[in-house]
């Protein structure tokens, strides 16, 4: 069977390739598939812990309340997104530097 | 090895849509190809005896959150660029080839005598839905009421948010 390491390789990878999406994109909501992708690697640590780690009830909890986390960052971020598109015309997070002046 | 078999299947699914999902240009296809990512994950949750996670999984995030995304990127309108023609045959002989794969590997399980599907581990019963909604009922009451009241203010924020202002 599977082992721990490998899901924990798998949440890992998972987890850096969306520190690599968050970094690289321009897109605002591209960035926002980067940072699920984040709350999915952390998710798969918890299950695989729960599952061999002794963990057993609360890393299902714990993931239960990353996925509740997740729609309530997402539905907050979108909007955040939208506002940002209404007042400059643009969701590339390079061009929304006004704070900076 | 059936199992193990799967694991590396949907774990290379679930990396390969990911990685794809961070190097494509076109929100419309990276937002596509994350929802085929969280399928993937939902299936190693199934692998991991996370039953009621991995429904979670697809509908929440496959299903209202993704929804959500497409929404604002249709919103938004960031998916202009037109679906290159030469592409179209690849697309179609590929998901063919994929339907068939998925069906094969289906018929596969179904006629093999070995009951893979339910295997049992000793007493693991933790990812069934009695025992985590009697835990959240009662040893973890609290952070279940804090994450409704989480909600509710993330509802109002967004409605906030995203309303015209008058």
């Amino acid at each position: 069977m599977v082992d721990l390491n490998t899901y924990l390789v798998i949440g890992a990878l998972l987890f850096s390739l969306g520190i690599f999406g968050v970094i690289t994109r321009r897109n605002g909501v591209a960035v926002l598939m980067g940072v699920e992708l984040i709350l999915n690697a952390a998710n798969v640590n918890f299950v695989a812990f729960a599952r061999f780690g002794g963990m057993d009830l609360s890393g299902h909890i714990f993931s239960l309340f990353v996925i509740i986390l997740a729609a309530a960052e997402a539905a907050v971020a979108l909007a955040i997104i939208l506002n940002i598109y209404n007042n400059m015309g643009t969701i590339n997070i390079d061009e929304a530097d006004q704070l900076k002046q | 090895m059936t199992g193990s078999f799967f694991f590396y299947f949907f774990a290379a699914v679930t990396l390969t849509s990911a990685l794809l999902v961070v190097l494509n240009r076109n929100a419309v296809y990276s937002a596509v190809l994350l929802v085929f990512c969280f399928f993937s994950l939902a299936v190693i949750f199934l692998l991991l005896e996370a039953y009621f996670l991995a429904i979670l999984e697809i509908l929440i995030y496959a299903g209202a959150i993704m929804v959500l995304f497409l929404f604002v990127i249709m919103l938004l309108s960031l998916g202009r660029e037109k679906a290159q023609e030469h592409f179209r045959y690849l697309q179609r002989g590929l998901s063919l080839f994929l339907v068939i794969v998925f069906f094969l590997s289906v018929l596969i399980i179904f006629l093999s005598d070995s009951g893979i599907l339910h295997q049992p581990h000793g007493t693991f019963t933790a990812g069934g839905v009695n025992a985590l909604g009697e835990a959240l009922f009662t040893k973890y009451l609290l952070p279940f009421e804090v994450a409704s009241l989480l909600l509710l203010v993330a509802l109002i924020g967004t409605v906030y948010l995203a309303k015209r202002k008058v």
